[in-house]
């Protein structure tokens, strides 16, 4: 115990360490507000727009339209997310398709956030009862504009917790984005932890700042949520 | 004949729920169907409305529309169908996400593409008449079931659609509220809807109805005026489900 108390202290809470700590905070939140936030932000918008042409190619009544979506999800629930990073940015310039670490980090987790969501929105979708699709058909509307004015308003509302789980998720997946040599926030700490062989205390206060953006998330969560539930349908 | 059904039959799989039906209604009548859980009655009303697709039944109508479901029958035609009647069901089914008088006015704004103006002042006439004139803007889960239900009624009546369904629209209601819902569509009959009314308010039935049709099985097995079906039922089968839903205490 005592052993464990003084290598805690001599690594992490040492003067010199503290001045380590403070001077990496900038390059870090740097790589952050460079990179990091503006790919979750892309990625997600995108990826939410993926998702809902996707959700839509799956809840229709054409097997054809059905079957390509269906493949989509499958494939990029059933491959680890490093893998599909490195076939984009590694894999993909042996056909002569080369394309810069930041825009294939938004080509990959587009795509992965567009596989979840999806099924996010199709649960959602499906969540609505029956009678609302019916009471839409008996004011005379069709199917399209049953779902475009009835069910994805409610639908939206059903999958907004759950899809806030999925932006926390993916600030966090954005790290594995330093294996394709984007410079974000985790990025950062490698390339100082490197320098400086101070691995834990860097590699903790990356820990740190992850925390802290996803806290601050989780607080909009909750006030977003909290707004919702004074819609929803008894 | 407003509308002409020769030979309705409807099977869910194997399970045939609605056996050979004939009937017609008039312009402005009032039919009341009746009969045990499970008959059919829902299932029928359902195919007036493109909600089941009829397996078998021949529909014409007096303005010369006619469906034929022994065939295939097309897209077009289902959807003229669909929005001749308007629909009242037993749970409501109101938009959670719109207001009261946004419920009503969905149909004609949206599906009818009618000026707002005009439409919202329609559904401010309707929502007036069915008694709720200071809960326009409140949203479903903010009204009790019988308002809920009236909200239901003008949004049918909004699209202003010739024949007027309602299946048990006081079933889920307290014994309290009732009346108040019944009352509207008593409203109507004078008004000179035309309607068919599935309910177990027999008393009702009787009141309002130009024909009762009891339902048994998938069977039309009796029907006629209030007077022949209900005070003075021939059939066996009528008469015993009569004499439970008129003396429940003593089954
Ligand atoms: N979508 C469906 N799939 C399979 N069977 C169904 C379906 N809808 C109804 N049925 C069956 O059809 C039969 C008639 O049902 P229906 O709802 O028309 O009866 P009902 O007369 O309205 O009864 P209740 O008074 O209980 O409302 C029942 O046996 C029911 O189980
Ligand atoms: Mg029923």
């Amino acid at each position: 115990m005592s052993l464990l108390n003084s290598m805690l202290f001599s690594t992490i809470l040492s003067a010199d360490s503290w001045e380590l700590f403070k001077s990496s905070l900038l390059p870090m939140i740097t790589g952050g507000i460079k990179y990091t936030i503006p790919l979750t932000l892309i990625a997600f918008v995108v990826g939410l727009l993926l998702a809902l042409l996707t959700a839509m190619m799956r809840i229709s009544s054409i097997r054809i339209v059905r079957i390509p979506a269906i493949i989509y999800v499958s494939a990029v629930r059933g491959t680890p997310l490093l893998v599909q990073l490195f076939i984009v940015f590694y894999g993909l310039p042996n056909l002569d398709i080369k394309i810069d670490p930041f825009p294939s980090a938004i080509i990959a987790f587009s795509l992965n956030v567009g596989a979840y969501a999806s099924e996010i929105i199709r649960a959602s979708i499906l969540s609505i009862p029956k009678g609302q699709w019916e009471a839409g058909y008996t004011i005379g509307m069709t199917r399209t504009t049953t779902l475009r004015r009835i069910i994805l308003p409610q639908a939206t509302r059903v999958s907004i917790p759950p899809l806030s789980n999925t932006f926390i998720s993916l600030v966090k997946d954005t790290s594995l984005a330093s294996l394709i040599l984007v410079t974000e926030l985790f990025r950062k700490a490698q390339e100082i932890a490197a320098r400086t062989y101070e691995f834990l205390l860097l590699y903790v206060e990356a820990a740190l700042l992850y925390w802290v953006i996803c806290f601050l998330l989780s607080l909009i969560q909750e006030v977003i949520e909290r707004r919702l539930e004074k819609y929803a349908a008894k | 004949m407003y509308l002409t059904i020769k030979g309705l039959a409807k099977s869910f799989g194997e399970n045939e729920v609605l056996k050979n039906i004939d009937f017609a209604i008039d312009k402005g009548k009032v039919i009341s169907i009746i009969g045990p859980s499970g008959s059919g009655k829902t299932t029928l009303l359902r195919c007036l409305n493109t909600l089941e697709q009829p397996s078998k039944g021949l529909f014409t109508f007096e303005d010369g529309l006619t469906l034929d479901f022994s065939k295939k029958v097309n897209k077009q035609d289902l959807l003229k169908l669909r929005r001749k009647s308007g629909m009242v069901f037993q749970s409501y089914n109101l938009f959670p996400h719109k207001t009261a008088l946004e419920n009503v006015t969905e149909g004609p704004l949206i599906v009818q593409r009618r000026n707002k103006k005009e439409v919202t002042k329609l559904a401010k006439e309707l929502l007036t008449k069915v008694g709720l004139k200071d809960k326009m803007d409140l949203y479903p889960n903010q009204l009790s079931g019988g308002q809920q239900q009236r909200v239901g009624i003008a949004r049918a009546l909004a699209i202003q659609p010739e024949l007027m369904l309602f299946d048990e629209p006081t079933s889920a209601l307290d014994p309290e509220l009732i009346g108040e819902v019944l009352r509207v569509i008593k409203d109507l009959v004078n008004e000179g809807w035309t309607m068919i009314i599935v309910t177990h308010e027999i008393q009702f039935a009787a009141q309002v109805s130009d024909e009762v049709l009891f339902m048994d099985g998938g069977y039309i097995v009796e029907q006629g005026s209030p007077d022949k079906v209900i005070r003075n039922p021939q059939e066996p089968r009528t008469k015993q489900f009569l004499d439970r839903i008129l003396n429940p205490g003593e089954y």
